[in-house]
């Protein structure tokens, strides 16, 4: 059976007259890594922080972990980890010392203390770095430093806003088995991101713009219900076959990747490619082909939707 | 349990910070000892070789007695001697003398006919009997060089004449207690640890909470289990030992540098100092959750340390004070405390005596904290 974590409904959050999250409703099962996936101001930190309880809802409300919101939030922060957007353990103590610092916040045993902080080092690979400062730590410790102190007291419900933006790509593969492994124990993860490649690696995401949730779904099911046909482009002079394209009728977006174009056909047309190679006029060298949608389009077709 | 392994984790990490900042480390020790040298020596209500100019009209061996007699009292210093009391005045407006003496061509006959003199006094007769033997013109817009000037108004005359002086019998008896040499230290030292502690413990705390948002903790810890209550304890318990660390700089050195004992019982006095110490953390723990940057939380500690220096009693007799400004003075723990310590260590106030000082300041302190407590909220809005 599955329970649910995490329930809003119509959660909303303003500032002045400017509406950071408007009107969410989420339903987060356990045992996932559900990702919120959106641009730069798209508002995944405050919806992230609505459901800690640090910032109030200014209408709406949400369900975490059985705590209802807004509320007192206390009984939620023993079984609640957050990873923060930028990091906020302190640079002037060592990683020993802020792991030390979490654990008797925490309220561990000095015995269970010892132990869980020899296992984390480990797992995430800072014992060489024990006794450096947490300021001069590099980006990616940095970070690993901040997940080992948000799951050292085994939350069972685990935030990390933006946990990778400073990571390369190889950490960034190491941190992501991490998370799976946290979930085989039985965490649940919610992460924001806005790299399209980590979203494919949640079990569920929602998509978010500008405060709004515009879809949500497994990153396979949303590919699939794309309403939209994908059609790649490949030939000479794809700036001037995009200038064509561009404000054509059942074309909703176009997008050049490297040697490729990607255009987004309207689903009711019934031949996508002979629409494209028609609107643009396309010689026969150029090859022109229906693809598999990937979540960028669906990302761009579900915000694109929105805006119109 | 768990609560007090939390006030002492926050406890621990503000010592470890602490210990690694070095110019706040290094202030914990030499604001006191600055402070004390300064004040100890600059302010000084007892004022002596004030600047003075002389102009002699009568040039005669009893005017040049005269002002070595003047000299003699170390009152002033004459540093200029001038022929005309136009050249006197413009010395004045340029601040190169404070006072000027003249004395006039006739000295040698007012000397005789002065009172001042002890002899019997001749037959007021003549137009000149007992006029003043000389005139001082004295730049009055600072009272105390005023006053010290007004003190030579009734000199005795008769060392003129290597005669003894015919002490006439006081109509009071003035015995001086706890400061018979009129040593301005001896008031300065003390109320100096309240001045200090006011500066430092305010400072200190006002910054704590708002420097852990400015770092960008707070986000990290209001999402852990802390309650205010343990938050604002462990961040208060480290001052409190610098709080005695630097009382202790300044009656110790006090006591060294400028002679000042300590005549009362040191276990009052740490009481007294610890409930100090305790509300001036307090209040600084209330600016603390009002203040957004650690800029504003240092304004706000001028904002008290200017009164609790100007009316706490430290500079001022708090007694001559108009009535508005000793019911602010009442308000400021500084004021209650600067009269304590002065009890205990020149007195040798007990607990009796201070009673009502003490408990006041511990009402000032749980206000202090409750209010600090209650405004401080786990939450970013
Ligand atoms: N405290 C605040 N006061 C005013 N506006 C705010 C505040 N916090 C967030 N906002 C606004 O709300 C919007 C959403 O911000 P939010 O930080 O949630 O975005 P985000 O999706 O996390 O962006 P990013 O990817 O850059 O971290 C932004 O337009 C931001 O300017
Ligand atoms: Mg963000």
């Amino acid at each position: 059976m599955t329970e649910t974590v995490v329930r809003t409904s119509g959660l909303t959050r303003r500032f002045g007259d400017k509406t950071a999250v408007n009107a969410v409703d989420l339903r987060i099962d356990r045992g996932m890594i559900y990702g919120f996936l959106g641009p730069n101001g798209s508002g995944k930190t405050t919806l992230m922080r609505m459901l800690t309880g640090i910032l109030r809802p200014s209408a709406g409300e949400a369900e975490v972990l059985g705590v209802r919101l807004p509320g007192n939030a206390e009984p939620l922060k023993r079984q609640i980890g957050y990873m923060t957007q930028i990091f906020s353990h302190y640079r002037d103590l060592t990683v020993l010392e802020n792991l030390r610092f979490a654990a008797d916040v925490y309220g561990l045993t000095r015995r269970e203390r010892r132990r869980r902080i020899d296992e984390l080092l480990r797992i995430y690979d800072l014992t060489e770095q024990a006794r450096q400062m947490a300021g001069s730590l590099s980006g990616g410790q940095r970070q690993r430093l901040a997940l080992a102190a948000a799951v050292l007291h085994r939350p069972r419900l685990l935030f990390l806003d933006e946990p990778t933006s400073a990571v390369d790509p190889e950490s960034r593969r190491a941190f992501w088995e991490q998370l799976f492994d946290l979930v085989e124990e039985g965490a649940t993860i919610i992460v924001s991101t806005h790299f399209m490649d980590e979203a494919e690696r949640c079990h569920r995401i929602a998509i978010l713009d500008r405060g709004h949730k515009r879809a949500d779904g497994a990153p396979t099911e949303l590919m699939a219900a794309l309403d939209a046909n994908v059609v790649e482009v490949e030939g000479a002079n794809l700036r001037q076959v995009k200038r064509a394209l561009d404000g054509q009728a059942g074309i909703l977006s176009t997008a050049q990747i490297g040697e490729r174009l990607r255009v987004l056909v309207d689903k009711a047309i019934a031949d996508p490619a002979g629409h494209v190679r028609q609107a643009a006029a396309l010689g026969s060298p150029a090859s022109c082909a229906v693809v598999r949608p990937n979540l960028e389009d669906v990302f761009v077709s579900a915000t694109r939707r929105a805006a119109a | 349990m768990k609560s007090l392994r939390r006030i002492l984790a926050i406890l621990r990490k503000e010592l470890v910070q602490l210990r690694r900042d070095r110019t706040t480390f290094a202030m914990v020790v030499m604001i006191p000892f600055i402070q004390l040298i300064l004040f100890g020596y600059a302010i000084n209500t007892n004022l002596r070789h004030v600047p003075v100019a002389v102009v002699d009209q009568s040039r005669t061996g009893l005017s040049r007695a005269l002002i070595q007699m003047v000299e003699a009292t170390q009152v002033v210093d004459v540093t200029m001697r001038l022929a005309t009391v136009a050249e006197a005045k413009r010395a004045l407006v340029a601040s190169q003398v404070r006072a000027v003496l003249i004395l006039p061509p006739d000295l040698p006959g007012r000397v005789a006919r002065s009172p001042a003199l002890g002899l019997a006094p001749p037959a007021a007769t003549g137009a000149s009997a007992g006029r003043p033997v000389g005139q001082w013109l004295v730049d009055s817009s600072d009272t105390m060089v005023a006053g010290a000037i007004k003190s030579l108004r009734n000199m005795p005359l008769s060392e003129l004449f290597r005669q003894t002086a015919n002490r006439a019998v006081p109509t009071f008896e003035v015995a001086l207690f706890y400061n018979p040499e009129q040593r301005t230290e001896v008031n300065i030292v003390p109320g100096l640890v309240g001045v200090i502690l006011t500066m430092t413990m305010i400072m200190f705390t006002s910054a704590a909470i708002v420097r852990e948002s400015e770092r960008g903790n707070m986000e990290m810890l209001i999402n852990t289990p802390v309650r205010p209550f343990e938050l604002m304890l462990g961040k208060i318990v480290p001052y409190i030992g610098i709080g005695l660390l630097q009382m202790a700089i300044i009656l110790g050195l006090g006591y060294l540098i400028f002679d000042v004992p300590v005549n009362g019982s040191l276990w009052v006095l740490l009481a007294a100092t610890l409930l100090f110490i305790l509300a001036s953390l307090s209040l600084g723990l209330v600016f603390s959750t009002l203040a957004k940057s650690q800029l504003q939380a240092m304004q706000m500690t001028v904002f008290v340390l200017l009164p609790s220096i100007l009316l706490s009693g430290f500079m001022f007799p708090f007694d001559g004070m108009p009535g508005p400004a000793q019911a602010i003075a009442q308000v400021l723990p500084a004021t209650h405390f600067i009269s304590m310590i002065r009890g205990v260590v020149l007195r040798d106030a007990g607990m009796a005596e201070l009673a009502g000082g003490m408990i006041w300041l511990i009402g000032f302190s749980a206000v202090g904290l409750i209010v600090a407590s209650l405004r401080f909220r786990k939450r970013l809005d």
